[in-house]
Order: C-alpha cells, then sequence, then structure tokens
C-alpha cells in the first residue's frame, strides 16, 4: 500500500467513523439521558435516506431537502415521544426494546408502503461533486470531506450545548437527579422530548447526508444499529466522547480491515468488542453519574 | 409466578394429543412449527424470565444448530443418524453459549442486550458473508435425518404426523426437564439472582457461574428447538440466526407472560397464530404486526398468563369487597 492509497484509506476511515459517531450519540444520549433503550435508532438513519432520495427528487435540490428531511425527522420524533415514548421511562429495558421493535417492523412496512423495496441512489450535489488530485490516478471526493466537516461541526455543537447552554445544564442535571431537577420547577418532560426529537434528527440527518455516497436499500438501517450499538459497548453507554472515539475507532479497523482481510472484515468489529469486553466491561469512558 | 392449574393444562395436553386425528396435515403441520417455537421459548424464559437476563440474542443457538445438522451430512443428499447429529448439533450450540455468555455476562443489564445482540449479529455474519454453506441463499437438506436404532426402525421424521408426536414429546420433555431443574437449588438460585444479584453473592454465590450454567443450558435447549426446525423445513438459511429471530422469541416471552415456563407456550402459539392470521390478510401485514408487538407491550406488560392472573385478582378482590 502506497502513501496515497493510505491517505485514501484513513480519511474513509474517518468519514465512515464519524457518520458512524453521528448516529450513535443519539444512541448513547438517549440511553444516558433518559434510560431509554432504543433499537429503531437505525430505522431513523434509514428513514433519513429515504427522505433525502424522495425530498431532493420533489423539491430539485439536495441543498433545500436536507432542512425539509430534518423538519421532518424532529417533528417525527417530538411525535413519537408525545404518543408512545413517553411511556416507557418507568418501564423496564425488556418493555422498551420490544416497543421500538415494533417500531422497526412499523417503519419498515411504511418505508415499502411509501417508497417499494427497490435500492435507490442519489447524486451527489453539483456544488459538492468535485474531486481533490492526490495523483494522476487517483484522487479524493470532495462529498466525502464535507461528511466529515459536517459531522464534526455537529459534534462540536453538541459539546457546546451540553456544556455551555442553560438547556445542557438541565439536561445534566436530569441525567443525574430527575426528581431534584423537577422541584425545582423544570419541566424534565419537555427536556426529555426535545433530546429525543435531537437525537432521531442526528440519525436522520447522518441517513441524508450519507446518502449521496452509499446505495439507499431496505436492511440500512439495522446494519448501521448492529455497529452502532457495538459504538456503544465500547466507548461506554451515556458517554459522547467515548461514543466519538469508539466510532473513528470501528471506522479505522472496518475500512482496514476491508483492505487488509477482506473475508473477514465483517467480524473484526466484533472481535474489537469481545477484546475491550474482556479488558474494559464497562467500555472505555464510562460515566458513573449516568 | 402463577401458579399453573393442572385441569387446564391436562386439558391442553388433550386437545394436543387429540389434533392429529381432528384435522388436516396443514394444521397438524403448524402446530408442530409451534411447539418448537414453544421449546425455543421456553429456553429464552430461562434466562430472561427466571434469571433476569434480557438476551436479543438467542436465535444465534436456535441457529446455528439447524446449519449443524447440515454440516453433519457428508453431502446434501445423504440422510444422518438423528441420534448422532442432533447430539454434535445440541453441543455445538451450547458451546457457542458458554463462549458468548463468558463474554457477554462480564456485563449487565442494557449492556448486556446490546453485547447478546451484537455477539448473534456476528455469528449470523459468519453463515452470511462465507460459503460454509450456502451464505445469504441458505442451503436444502434434503434428506430427513434416520431414526433407525440398529435394525428397529423407530419412527419416521418425514411422516409429519410421526413428526407432530415427536415434537409433543420433545415439548413435554423439555417442560419437565425446566420444571424440575427450577425445582431444584440451582433453579432458586437463579430465581434469587433475578431478584437481588448482590444478596446472592453476599450469600457465597458465584453468581457468574450461575448465570453462565443457565446461558449454556438455554443455548442447547435452543440448539435442540433448532435443530428440529431445520429438519421441518427442509431449509437453513441465515435468518434463522437473524435478530428479527432473537427479537421473535424474546416476543412469544413477553406476550405468554415471563417466568412461569407455560407462559411462553402459550406466547409461542399467540403470536405464530397472530403472524399466521395477519400474514393471510395483506401482502404488507408487518405494519398490523409491528402495532400489535406494541399494544402487546402497552396493554399486556405482564403477558396473557400474567395478566389474567392480575385481571383474577381485581375481581376477586372485588367480590370479596
Amino acid at each position: 500500500m502506497d502513501l496515497h492509497t493510505f491517505l485514501i484509506q484513513l480519511l474513509n476511515g474517518v468519514q465512515y467513523g464519524l457518520l458512524l459517531f453521528l448516529v450513535s450519540s443519539g444512541l448513547t444520549l438517549l440511553f444516558g439521558i433518559m434510560g431509554i433503550i432504543n433499537v429503531a435508532h437505525g430505522s431513523f438513519y434509514m428513514v433519513g435516506a429515504y427522505l433525502a432520495w424522495s425530498l431532493a427528487g420533489m423539491l430539485d435540490s439536495f441543498w433545500l431537502a436536507l432542512p425539509a428531511g430534518i423538519a421532518l425527522m424532529v417533528l417525527i420524533g417530538l411525535l413519537l415521544e408525545a404518543s408512545l415514548i413517553k411511556r416507557l421511562y418507568d418501564r423496564d429495558h425488556l418493555h422498551q426494546v420490544l416497543l421500538t421493535y415494533g417500531l422497526i417492523l412499523m417503519f419498515e412496512e411504511t418505508r415499502s408502503l411509501l417508497w417499494g423495496d427497490d435500492v435507490h441512489g442519489l447524486q451527489i450535489p453539483q456544488l459538492l461533486s468535485a474531486s481533490f488530485p492526490l495523483t494522476e490516478t487517483l484522487s479524493y471526493p470532495v462529498y466525502r470531506l464535507w461528511i466529515s466537516a459536517v459531522c464534526l461541526g455537529v459534534a462540536a455543537l453538541m459539546v457546546w450545548v451540553i456544556q455551555k447552554t442553560r438547556l445542557g445544564m438541565m439536561i445534566r442535571a436530569g441525567a443525574a437527579n430527575r426528581e431534584m431537577v423537577e422541584s425545582l420547577g423544570i419541566d424534565i418532560r419537555l427536556v426529555f422530548r426535545v433530546v429525543f426529537a435531537a437525537g432521531i434528527a442526528l440519525a436522520g440527518l447522518a441517513g441524508m447526508i450519507a446518502a449521496p455516497v452509499s446505495a439507499i436499500f431496505p436492511g440500512m438501517g439495522n446494519q448501521v444499529l448492529i455497529v452502532c450499538f457495538v459504538v456503544v459497548v465500547i466507548g461506554g453507554i451515556g458517554s459522547v466522547s467515548g461514543a466519538l472515539v469508539a466510532a473513528l475507532l470501528i471506522g479505522f479497523i472496518d475500512t482496514f480491515g476491508k483492505v487488509f482481510l477482506p473475508d473477514y472484515s465483517g467480524m473484526l468489529v466484533y472481535l474489537l468488542m469481545a477484546v475491550i469486553l474482556v479488558w474494559r466491561p464497562e467500555g472505555l469512558f464510562r460515566q458513573r453519574a449516568a | 409466578m402463577s401458579k399453573a392449574r393442572p385441569g387446564l393444562l391436562l386439558l391442553a395436553l388433550f386437545a394436543l394429543v387429540a389434533l392429529p386425528a381432528l384435522t388436516g396435515k396443514f394444521y397438524v403441520e403448524l402446530v408442530a412449527k409451534i411447539m418448537i417455537m414453544a421449546v425455543f421459548a421456553m429456553s429464552l424464559d430461562l434466562l430472561v424470565g427466571v434469571t433476569g437476563l434480557v438476551s436479543l440474542g438467542h436465535a444465534a443457538f436456535f441457529g446455528l444448530s439447524g446449519y449443524m445438522l447440515v454440516l453433519a451430512a457428508p453431502d446434501k443428499y445423504a440422510a444422518v443418524s438423528l441420534w448422532t447429529s442432533l447430539p454434535l448439533a445440541v453441543a455445538a450450540s451450547a458451546l457457542l453459549a458458554l463462549v458468548i455468555g463468558a463474554l457477554a455476562l462480564r456485563t449487565r443489564g442494557v449492556y448486556f442486550i446490546m453485547v447478546t445482540l451484537a455477539f448473534s449479529q456476528m455469528v449470523y455474519f459468519v453463515f452470511h458473508d462465507t460459503r460454509v454453506a450456502g451464505g445469504s441463499d441458505g442451503t436444502y437438506l434434503y434428506t430427513k435425518p434416520q431414526t433407525n436404532i440398529g435394525s428397529w426402525a423407530t419412527f419416521d421424521l418425514a411422516n409429519s404426523t410421526h413428526f407432530y408426536y415427536a415434537m409433543l414429546v420433545l415439548l413435554i420433555l423439555s417442560l419437565a426437564f425446566l420444571r424440575i431443574l427450577l425445582a431444584s437449588r440451582f433453579g432458586h438460585a437463579l430465581r434469587g439472582i433475578r431478584s437481588n444479584e448482590q444478596r446472592m453473592r453476599a450469600l457465597g454465590f458465584n453468581t457468574y457461574a450461575y448465570k453462565l450454567a443457565a446461558f449454556t443450558i438455554a443455548g442447547a435447549i435452543a440448539g435442540l428447538a433448532g435443530y428440529f426446525s431445520a429438519v421441518q423445513f427442509g431449509f437453513v438459511n441465515p435468518e434463522m440466526l437473524s435478530w428479527h429471530q432473537s427479537a421473535n422469541v424474546l416476543l412469544m416471552v413477553i406476550l405468554g407472560g415471563m417466568g412461569n415456563l407455560i407462559g411462553a407456550i402459550v406466547g409461542a402459539f399467540a403470536l405464530v397464530l397472530t403472524q399466521d392470521l395477519f400474514s393471510s390478510l395483506t401482502k404488507h401485514w408487518l405494519l398490523l404486526m409491528g402495532g400489535f408487538v406494541i399494544a402487546a407491550v402497552m396493554l399486556l406488560p405482564h403477558g396473557l398468563t400474567g395478566g389474567g392472573l392480575a385481571w383474577r385478582n381485581r375481581l376477586r378482590g372485588a367480590r370479596g369487597g
């Protein structure tokens, strides 16, 4: 492997890892803050990708489809929280798993009714369709760099909201001691609703920006979900920084695994999880408070 | 835990014994399939309902055993002996459960759910991505296993009535085995772990070893069910060990009511029959199924057997004034 190929794989690893982070950060926040395990999280990634494809066709612009799609995802998140998820806060994990599994079935069938079962592709928007030339034959698409930049931007925004704003303070306090926060007159239900909708929107956003570089297909949500569970287990539940490190780690291992051990690359991620479980069963960045 | 009423159980047993005489091949095969799923669900109930371990990867042991049956045959037209291939398949499932359990039981709660799911998905990818047994397409098993003991022809697995009664015996034996297990010191220790693991440790129990033993036994029984599922359909594919299968069996356990084994059987009947009904109504039956699952979790958190109990108690309370 020469230097340029290595560089390309490295950038691919970073891009895949950051995308995984976007999905898993929502998953880990839902658990860390609200105590909810959401197995339908991958479905929101899938819905995001299909929305991007369908809206881009309707509005004739990827750049209009993006905000419209995010708005729809937030709406879906708010409606779901208000109708079903809020009833799960006091239930045990078993019920949460099964109810959100029921949601997966509904989302998959709704997707099949609305958009069919075909594999689709979405064109890379004109503005970012260029490539950086590396050598005479090798180049790197600008769009993939843009994905990484968006993910990093969202990560920074998330850290800022959680650490520096009043909402973030309520979120952190709510995770640590719900009753105390409520007795101070803060509507924790509203905070939870916002967090849930934000988590859903993050997964949807990941699906939307990934759509132009990956195929849009029915099983895409489940594929991402399982890898994100591995990210959360390795990073430590409830830890956003843990999710970032774990997602990048998995991004590299998966990308380079496909190059060096193509026959076994599907299993490498799980082997990594096994090693981490033996070494640090609580994950790399377990937050004790949550 | 609900007390199983012997009268009702006897009636159900009588109905199951009489069924092949009363209906045609379709229902005999359907109920045989349900009884296999019931054994699978009971094995999961040992983990979820009795020990308090929510596993979302139980299909790995079910599916592996089915694959072992196919792999045990030297070629796909040769019949293997039931008496050698079944122990082999069950042992493989038990071994896999031992390995996955040893790792997954280092975690608890929501981690355990995710880790069991991830490891079972790894097994799924082994069969999906490699050409071990047909890859993603799966593979056929053209001949049912031989059941002869020496030169004595016992029963014929290709005959659907024979197969039905074999599965009824399997169901009763599995239920009896698990009942005896639960009544033993081991079973009481598992229930103790579910209600308070800290206390059990303080009492000197090596709870990790107990949980690992339960996980391995559950894996072996799931393997038993998976083996016969492969025999019945003459076909294995990666879907057999997919996490949808794991979620399905978990649904059976909660739908029927956890922790009393009978609930798992009731749940298997309720879920498979519901799926059958929905899929006969529309092509998009999974939409109905999703709604059914959500409604079941919301309205019947303790399952059909547990819910009935609560309802009976309420009636009794109202009558007693």
